[in-house]
C-alpha cells in the first residue's frame, strides 16, 4: 500500500506528505503528477509531484487543505496509508539550459516549482526564484527554494513577510533589472494568468503549470481539457505544462468550477459526519 | 424417448426476460434484466433443438459448445452447464448480459429460422449466476511453465488472455491503469446492465487461478513495454482498449456541462457519482440532456442521465432509426424508460451563457443521401433547417481511438493512420517480438465479446511463443 512516512506542516493549512510508492518514484521527473484516493469511496486526485528520492522510492506532496478531499487528508498520519497511488503521469519538464530563468511559485505551487527550480540549475540555468502568498503564515520552503536557485525574492499580498506586493511586482523588477530568457510559473490561476499577462508584453516565453479537474488522468475523459492556442488539448497527457501565453485562461477558470455546489456539499458534509469509515489504516493502528 | 422429443411441439417464443418495471427502473442503477427462474431456465432450454451440426457456434467469437451447455441446463445439471462455458468463456457472467446474441450465435439458431431462436444469453447468464452463488469450481490449470506474461490492461481483451495463459501454466501479471481492475466492464458499461459486483466476482477467481493483479499502473508512465520486457517478462499482451474520446469539433465543446461519454460513464460508474454525496465523485446532470450519437455507449449515456434526474433525455443522431449502431434491445430499453430520439439530427454548435454554462445546442436536419464507402446512405444537411435544441448538458458519444501512451513510448511498435496497433487477426502478433495486442487498441471500438475472442487468439499464439512452437 501508499503509507505515508513522514508528514509536515508547512503552514498553518498547508501540508507535506512523503508518500512511499518506489514504482512512481523510481521514474517521476519535474513537471509530473500523481493521482491519489484516499478511501474506497474517494475522488482522484490530481496533486503535482514536489519532490522524489528514487533511492528511498518516495514521492513528496505538498497541498493546501480547501475541500473534502484534501481536508481529510489533511488529518493523516505517519504510518497510515493513502488508498490508491498513481503516477508518474503528465509530461516532465522540457529542462535545457536556457540562461536566465525566473522561476515563480504562488501559495502552495511553489512546491511543484521546487524540483524544477532544482533540474534547472542543475542544468546550468541562472535560476531566479520568485516566491508569494497572500500573508506570512503561507510561505514555505524558503530554505529549499533558496538553495535550487541562484537568488529568491520573497513578497506577500499583506506585507507581514518579505516585501508587499504581488510576485508580478518582484518578476517585473528583475525582467527590467537583468533580463531573463525563460518564466516558469506555478499558482493559483490569476497568479498564472497575470504572469502570462506580464511577460507577454516583454516576449518572455513562458511555461504555466495546469491543475485542471481530472478523472483517470490517462487521457480518457477528456475532464481536463483546455484550449491552447485555438486547440483543445488535455492537460492530463499533454500537459500539464503549456505555453502560458496560448492558454485560454477564461475559459480554464470557468471550468475549474463545474463542481463549485457540489465541492460546498461535499464539504459540509465532511464537516458534519467526519472522515469516511473505509479509511485504509495499514500500520497506523500500532 | 428421442421419438417423444421429435413430437414435442414447438414453443415458437423465448420465454420472457423479467424485468424491473420501465418507470421505477429509469430511477435506480439496479440492474434492469433479472434472470429467469429456474424453471423459466429450463424451459427454454428444452426449446434447443440440439442440432447435430450446431449452427451457432459459428456466431459465437469464443467458440463456445453451446449445445452442450444447453444440454446441462435443461437437464437441470447446473454445474455441469456452467463448467462447459467456463472450458472457452472466462467471462460468461458478463457475456451473458452485454453480448449482441442476435448478431452473433442466436442469429445462426436454426429454431430462429421460423420461430423466435433460442434464448442463448439468458441460459448463459443463468447458468453463470448459478455458478457465482454456488460457489465456482476452478478449472484445472497445467503445471508452471516458468514463464511470465504481462497483460497490459483489464478489460475483456486482457482478462481473457490472462484466464488462458494462467491454465497453461504459466505466470500472468496483469497492469491497469485505473484503481479497479476490469476495464470498460467497470467505467463504461453501467451498474444497470451490469453490475459491478459480478464483474468483481469474476475477476476475484481469476485471481484464484494465480493471476496477479496490479492497479495503478499505467504502462508507458511508470515502465514502458521494453523496461517490461528487461524486467524478465518472456511475452506481453497489450489489450489497453479505446479509452480516448473523439469529440465533434464544434464551437462550444468546452463549455461546463458538455462531457465526453468517457467521462460521463466514469464518473457515474467507476467513480459512482450516482451515489454522491456518500461517494467523492460529484457530477452534473441536468433537467435537459442531449446524448450525441447512436451506439451502445450513447444510450447507456442517455438512461444514466434519467437515472440521475434528468426529465428530458434525447439521443441526437444524424442517421435514422434504421442506422443506428446500438442494439435492438438497448434501444427498445430506452425508449421504454423515456428517452427521446431526434434523428436525422447533429448539432452546429453548442450555446453557452456567460458563465460559460451549456443552455442549448445549434441543430440542423439532415436527410439520407447515396451510401457511403460502410454501404449506408450518408447524411446530408439540409438547407435552412436550424432550429434550437434547449439543454443544459451535452454528452459526446461519437466514439473513441485507441489510447497513445504505450505506441508514443515503444518506436518498433507499428500502428496504422488512427493509431490503433497493427496485429495479425489469426494470431494477435505486433511488429515486436514476444509482443502481442487484441481488442478494441487493435480493432478500434467493438464489442466485449470480440476483445474476448481477440484474447484468446492471442493467449494460444503467446503459449505457442513461450514453448517455441511454430
Amino acid at each position: 500500500m501508499y503509507e505515508i512516512i513522514e508528514k509536515e506542516e508547512l503552514g498553518a493549512t498547508i501540508k507535506l506528505i512523503k508518500i512511499h510508492a518506489p514504482l512512481v518514484a523510481g521514474k517521476a521527473l519535474a513537471g509530473q503528477f500523481v493521482i491519489l484516493r484516499i478511501h474506497d469511496e474517494g475522488e482522484r486526485v490530481p496533486v503535482t509531484i514536489a519532490d522524489f528520492d528514487r533511492e528511498k522510492g518516495t514521492i513528496t506532496c505538498v497541498f493546501q487543505e480547501v475541500g473534502r478531499t484534501t481536508r481529510e487528508l489533511g488529518t493523516f498520519k505517519e504510518g497510515e496509508c493513502l488508498r490508491d497511488f498513481v503516477g508518474p503521469l503528465g509530461m516532465p519538464s522540457h529542462i535545457e539550459n536556457y540562461g536566465r530563468v525566473a522561476c515563480v511559485g504562488g501559495g502552495v505551487g511553489v512546491a511543484p516549482v521546487y524540483p524544477i527550480a532544482r533540474a534547472l540549475k542543475e542544468a546550468g540555468n541562472e535560476v531566479i526564484s520568485i516566491i508569494g502568498a497572500r500573508t506570512k503564515d503561507l510561505i514555505f520552503w524558503e530554505d529549499r527554494m533558496g538553495a535550487a536557485s541562484s537568488e529568491l525574492l520573497v513578497a506577500t499580498d499583506d506585507g507581514s513577510y518579505a516585501r508587499k506586493g504581488f510576485v508580478t511586482d518582484l518578476l517585473k523588477e528583475v525582467i527590467e533589472d537583468k533580463g531573463i530568457d525563460l518564466c516558469l510559473a506555478i499558482g493559483p490561476l490569476p497568479m498564472m494568468r497575470a504572469v502570462c499577462g506580464l511577460t507577454k508584453n516583454y516576449g518572455i516565453k513562458t511555461v504555466v503549470s495546469l491543475n485542471s479537474l481530472m478523472v483517470d488522468g490517462t487521457g480518457m475523459c477528456g475532464c481536463c481539457r483546455v484550449t491552447v492556442g485555438g486547440e483543445t488539448r488535455f492537460s492530463c497527457v499533454d500537459g500539464p505544462e503549456f505555453d502560458g501565453h496560448q492558454v485560454d485562461f477564461a475559459e480554464l477558470a470557468r471550468r475549474s468550477t463545474i463542481y463549485k455546489d457540489q465541492e460546498k456539499i461535499s464539504l459540509e458534509r465532511y464537516e458534519e459526519k467526519g472522515p469516511q469509515p473505509h479509511r485504509c489504516r495499514c500500520g497506523g493502528e500500532e | 424417448m428421442a421419438a417423444a422429443n421429435a413430437k414435442k411441439a414447438i414453443v415458437p417464443q423465448k420465454n420472457p426476460m423479467p424485468a424491473q418495471d420501465p418507470v421505477i427502473r429509469a430511477k435506480n442503477f439496479n440492474e434492469v434484466a433479472l434472470g429467469y427462474s429456474e424453471e423459466a431456465v429450463v424451459a427454454e432450454a428444452k426449446r434447443c433443438l440440439q442440432c447435430k451440426n450446431a449452427p451457432c457456434r459459428q456466431g459465437c467469437p469464443v467458440d463456445i459448445d453451446i449445445p452442450a451447455f444447453i444440454k446441462k441446463a435443461a437437464d437441470q445439471d447446473f454445474a455441469g452447464g456452467a463448467q462447459k462455458l467456463k472450458e472457452t468463456n472466462a467471462l460468461p457472467a458478463v457475456c451473458g448480459r452485454v453480448c449482441p446474441q442476435e448478431s452473433q450465435c442466436e442469429k445462426y439458431c436454426t429454431l430462429g429460422k421460423k420461430y423466435e431462436p433460442v434464448a442463448i444469453g439468458r441460459i448463459e447468464r443463468y447458468l453463470a449466476d448459478w455458478e457465482l452463488a454456488a460457489g465456482v469450481k476452478l478449472p484445472a490449470t497445467a503445471s508452471p511453465s516458468g514463464r511470465k506474461v504481462a497483460v497490459v490492461g483489464s478489460g475483456p481483451a486482457g482478462l481473457t488472455c490472462a484466464a488462458d495463459l494462467a491454465k497453461r501454466g504459466h505466470r500472468v501479471t496483469i497492469f491497469e491503469a485505473l484503481h479497479i481492475p476490469g476495464g470498460v466492464l467497470m467505467y463504461g458499461i453501467p451498474e444497470f446492465r451490469l453490475p459491478k459486483a459480478i464483474v468483481q466476482a469474476e475477476i476475484e477467481n481469476l485471481k484464484k487461478l494465480g493471476v496477479d493483479m496490479q492497479v495503478n499502473a499505467v504502462v508507458g508512465k511508470f515502465a514502458t513495454l521494453d523496461e517490461l520486457l528487461e524486467s524478465g517478462y518472456d511475452a506481453v499482451f497489450l489489450g489497453t482498449g479505446a479509452g480516448l474520446p473523439n469529440f465533434m469539433q464544434i464551437p462550444g465543446e468546452n463549455a461546463c456541462g458538455v462531457y465526453s461519454a468517457n467521462e460521463f460513464l466514469t464518473r457515474s460508474n467507476l467513480m459512482q457519482a450516482y451515489r454522491f454525496p456518500e461517494t467523492d465523485t460529484p457530477i452534473f446532470a441536468g433537467k435537459r440532456v442531449a446524448v450525441l450519437g447512436g451506439g451502445n455507449v450513447a444510450m447507456d449515456a442517455a438512461r444514466t442521465a434519467l437515472r440521475l434526474g434528468a426529465e428530458e433525455s434525447w439521443i441526437v443522431y444524424r442517421r435514422s432509426r434504421v442506422e443506428l449502431p446500438a442494439r435492438l434491445e438497448e434501444v427498445e430499453h430506452a425508449e421504454e424508460e423515456g428517452v427521446q430520439f431526434q434523428f436525422l439530427t447533429n448539432p452546429a454548435r453548442i450555446l453557452y451563457n456567460d458563465d460559460y454554462w451549456v443552455t442549448g445546442m445549434e441543430c440542423l436536419r439532415y436527410a439520407l443521401g447515396e451510401p457511403d464507402a460502410s454501404g449506408r446512405r450518408s447524411p446530408v444537411p439540409v438547407k435552412g433547417s436550424e432550429f434550437i435544441l434547449e439543454v443544459d448538458t451535452v454528452v459526446v458519444a461519437i466514439g473513441t481511438g485507441p489510447n497513445p501512451l504505450i505506441p508514443k513510448t515503444t518506436p518498433d511498435l507499428a500502428v496504422n493512420k488512427r493509431g490503433n496497433i497493427t496485429a495479425d487477426p489469426d494470431t494477435g502478433a505486433t511488429s515486436k517480438p514476444g509482443v502481442f495486442a487484441g481488442g478494441d487498441v487493435v480493432t478500434g471500438a467493438a464489442t466485449v465479446i470480440l476483445a474476448m475472442g481477440a484474447g484468446r487468439t492471442a493467449a494460444k499464439s503467446i503459449h505457442k511463443y513461450l514453448l517455441g512452437i511454430d
